[in-house]
């Protein structure tokens, strides 16, 4: 099931999106999601879609593939949908009963939730999907690095985000591997009550974690042994430089973002 | 208690592109009683078989009965299964949770819903079968040795008394002091209950060892069943698949080109020596 | 001489929850010299000191006592340290425990970037590092893909990328198949006879002692045997009792010898013991 989840995942093809510099797509992303607050109008979403539509056909992503990501968050978007109908309050009354209240504006404003947090979901997806994952870790440590001044860690935060990419596959198939071995034992997680479901996890959580532990020990000591010492005084070995599509994209950002304040 | 594997297949992500065939139309049966092997290069299927077992994975294509019965046919029959087959996967100690011991053993009986008396019984049992001291039974389970820790977690799978043990390569990483200790321990069980045991290993010494058969998975493909006499013959064709077949075997090899009169089928080098000694001596 | 070691004495305390403190002696006065350029296989069976003796030689575990020169450094010194890691590398057991990176070249890189090296050179040292180990068509792979060996190869690329003198094989061929082993021996003896890298490779697999230079035998931290594979070997039943194998070869003629048939036992493979036994017959 962990696996349907396309949000944060890099779909490796080749496109103009792909070839982006990281940080020009992750400020395209903040400048974006700014942009879909910015907008209220009805024809400003019309714009943002168009806008949205272009880059996923720049991005050559297949449509399909991008929706996918959105079935995770189904739950969510009922569920807000579902408070804002229920309980928004407005001058058009439809239909009232005890708490409930459904009012034309509510509905309205359901609507444009739901509607901003697909373009949100759909709209950064965009960015893990063309971008690699030590691209957008490298991307967030130089972005990040003029506020290492006043004590941001930008580099720990950097490295974090790298191991935790490595090794984020590595726990889920060695809980895979816990649960076999414990269901073998005769443990039982599909049936029983809350706090029965709840007990008989401890018998995953406590070698998943002995695990993790050891994990960490070994791969600390393996990166010292690398002479890691953290980031003062290392290179990289592929240093990002911005090129001409990169100043080609920032002038569109800029447009955007000016259309969408004018609007 | 029998297990019979008819026509098994098993694909990976069918109707995906990155489907794969892990196993093709398998087919053995095995007895009550029998210590049999079961070996292959990583990626051969065998991690997949031994899952079909006790129903953790379910065949494409194909049944696996125990006792006459297909257990993937419904739930009970499933439940059942898992309690007669036990499985050691690899490195087994990382499964271990509990503050002693005793109770991390204990686990598995509770889970059957056993009382305390019979319980107590079966750790009993299983902790003496694995040769771990009564004085260790009460400590933490994280202080021990790794192989210590490795019986306490086969221990662990022996006190739900299946009739069947499936172990999947128990002795990856140990010594070969460790090895000979747990294979003791092994035999001696299979004597005494007269259980049956699976082993799942690339190591063709264990096999040549202890196994009175050997069934030789490469590709997803049987390719082999047959005592290890016999399947060790093939040097050549084992040696293509990834398995590495024991020095002796070569030796033996090369003395019969020059002419040594020693049977094909020697698998230790103790008989090797015999056999050797006996040419020798009977030529002059 | 790459690594002097003089009475080396590592101690660690044993708490236990009843309270009852033990001084465990990992190594005991362990002495011994590694010539540049050598093979070394240092045998002994789990928890003999053996894993405590190569994680002294790069300073993750400190000596309690006694003297270790690594590279013409004494150890004691703790400002040398990072000079001593980036001239003897060590690769450890759990191929999935260190690597870093999602991309394989990626992880190659972190030595170097680590060392301050410049991006031009690193992209050369990582392309070399690749093609030494025979792993340059997975470069842009992610290491989840990759089999125990070739992890493991990877990992030895990361340190070939950095340039040592001396690479420490802590237990690296313990979890791997024999297919896994066979590539890592292929890759240590290639960096050893073509490279001039020195080797220390600790394990417990007799089958991978033979083609050392040297073999080096600990028991209870104590060096018991030393010398060539041929004449470590030979004692056969020193060696069985303390848990070990020799190698099917060595361990035929040692029978055959009982038995009065009379053959040199300093026969370590099939070559050398049908040799022996084609003068018999």
């Amino acid at each position: 099931m962990i696996r349907d989840i396309t949000i944060g995942q890099y779909y490796p093809i080749d496109s103009i999106l792909h070839r982006l510099d990281p940080r020009t797509k992750i400020i395209a992303v903040f400048a974006y999601i700014t942009s879909l607050f910015l907008i209220n109008a009805l024809y400003g979403y019309a714009c943002v879609i168009l806008a949205l539509g272009i880059i996923i056909q720049l991005s050559k992503v297949p449509i399909q593939f991008i929706l996918k990501g959105l079935k995770s968050i189904v739950f969510i978007l009922i569920f807000t949908v579902s408070i804002n109908i229920l309980f928004s309050t407005g001058e058009t009354v439809l239909w009232k009963f005890w708490i409930f209240n459904i009012t034309v504006e509510g509905i309205i404003l359901a609507f444009e939730m739901a509607l901003r947090l697909i373009l949100l979901i759909v709209g950064s997806s965009l960015l893990t999907l063309t971008t690699s994952p030590i691209q957008l870790t490298d991307g967030i440590e130089i972005l990040l690095n003029p506020l290492a001044k006043i004590g941001v860690p930008a580099h720990e935060i950097a490295m974090m985000m790298s191991i935790a990419l490595r090794f984020i596959p590595i726990l889920l198939e060695e809980t895979d591997k816990i649960m076999k071995a414990q269901t073998a034992r005769g443990a039982d997680f599909e049936t029983g009550s809350i706090i029965q479901r709840a007990k008989a996890m401890v018998p995953i959580m406590v070698p998943l974690f002995v695990s993790a532990f050891r994990r960490a020990d070994e791969l600390a000591m393996a990166m010292e042994a690398r002479c890691y010492r953290g980031g003062a005084g290392r290179t990289r070995m592929n240093s990002l430089k911005y090129q001409t599509r990169d100043k080609i994209a920032f002038v569109v950002i800029i447009l955007f973002i000016a259309f969408c304040i004018w609007i | 208690m029998s297990i019979e594997i008819k026509n098994l297949t098993h694909i990976y992500g069918q109707g995906q592109p990155f489907e794969k065939i892990a196993l093709e139309n398998i087919n053995f049966h095995i007895d009550k009683g029998e210590f049999i092997g079961i070996i292959g290069h990583t990626g051969s299927g065998k991690s997949t078989l031994i899952q079909m077992f006790n129903g953790l994975l379910k065949p494409t294509k194909g049944n696996i009965l125990v006792d006459g019965i297909d257990i993937n046919l419904d739930v009970e029959n499933k439940k059942e299964a898992r309690r007669k087959i036990g499985i050691v996967f690899q490195y087994p100690e990382y499964q271990l949770f509990e503050m002693t011991i005793y109770k991390d053993v204990a686990y598995g009986p509770t889970n059957l819903g056993l009382n305390e008396e019979e319980i107590n019984s079966r750790v009993t049992s299983a902790l003496t079968h694995m040769g771990m001291d009564e004085s260790l039974w009460e400590k933490s389970p994280f202080e021990l040795s790794g192989g210590q820790k490795r019986r306490v977690a086969i221990a662990g799978v022996i006190a739900m008394q299946p009739d069947i043990l499936v172990l999947d390569e128990p002795t990856a990483g140990l010594d070969p002091k460790g090895r000979e200790e747990l294979f003791k321990q092994l035999k001696n069980m299979h004597k005494l209950l007269n259980m049956t045991i699976i082993l799942v290993s690339h190591s063709m010494e264990d096999m040549a060892r202890h196994t009175a058969r050997l069934l030789v998975l490469s590709k997803g493909k049987l390719i082999y069943d047959d005592t290890p006499r016999e399947v060790f013959k093939h040097i050549t064709e084992l040696e293509e698949i990834g398995l590495a077949p024991p020095q002796i075997k070569y030796i033996v090899k090369e003395l019969r080109q020059r002419g040594f009169d020693i049977s094909e089928d020697i698998l230790t080098v103790e008989e090797a020596a015999y056999q050797i000694k006996r040419y020798l001596k009977g030529g002059k | 001489m790459i690594i002097t070691a003089k009475n080396l004495v590592y101690e660690y305390i044993n708490e236990e929850e009843s309270g009852i403190i033990d001084k465990v002696r990992a190594l005991d006065e362990f002495s011994i010299e590694v010539n540049e350029g050598e093979f070394l296989i240092v045998l002994g069976h789990n928890g003999s000191g053996k894993s405590t003796f190569a994680k002294h030689l790069n300073g993750i575990l400190r000596a309690t006592d006694g003297t270790l020169f690594v590279d013409g450094f004494d150890m004691k010194d703790e400002d040398i340290i990072w000079q001593v890691r980036s001239n003897v590398g060590m690769v450890f057991q759990n191929p999935d425990n260190q690597i870093v990176a999602t991309i394989v070249e990626e992880d190659v890189a972190f030595g170097p970037e680590n060392l301050g090296i410049p991006s031009q050179e690193i992209r050369e040292r990582v392309n070399n590092a690749l093609k030494l180990v025979e792993m340059e068509d997975y470069k842009r792979h992610s290491p989840n893909q990759l089999s125990g060996g070739q992890k493991q190869r990877i990992a030895i690329a990361g340190i070939i990328a950095m340039q040592p003198k001396c690479i420490v094989f802590d237990e690296s061929t313990a979890m791997l198949d024999p297919m896994g082993r066979r590539q890592v021996m292929h890759t240590m003896n290639k960096l050893n006879k073509e490279h001039g890298i020195t080797i220390i490779h600790i394990t417990h697999h007799m089958e991978e002692a033979i083609m050392a230079d040297r073999i080096v035998v600990i028991e209870q931290g104590k060096m018991i045997l030393e010398g060539s594979p041929k004449n470590v070997f030979k004692n056969v039943e020193q060696l069985k009792n303390i848990g070990l194998d020799v190698p099917d070869a060595t361990y035929l003629a040692y029978l055959l010898n009982k038995e009065g048939i009379k053959i040199n036992t300093g026969v370590i493979n099939t070559e050398e013991v049908i040799k022996e036994l084609c003068q018999l017959k």
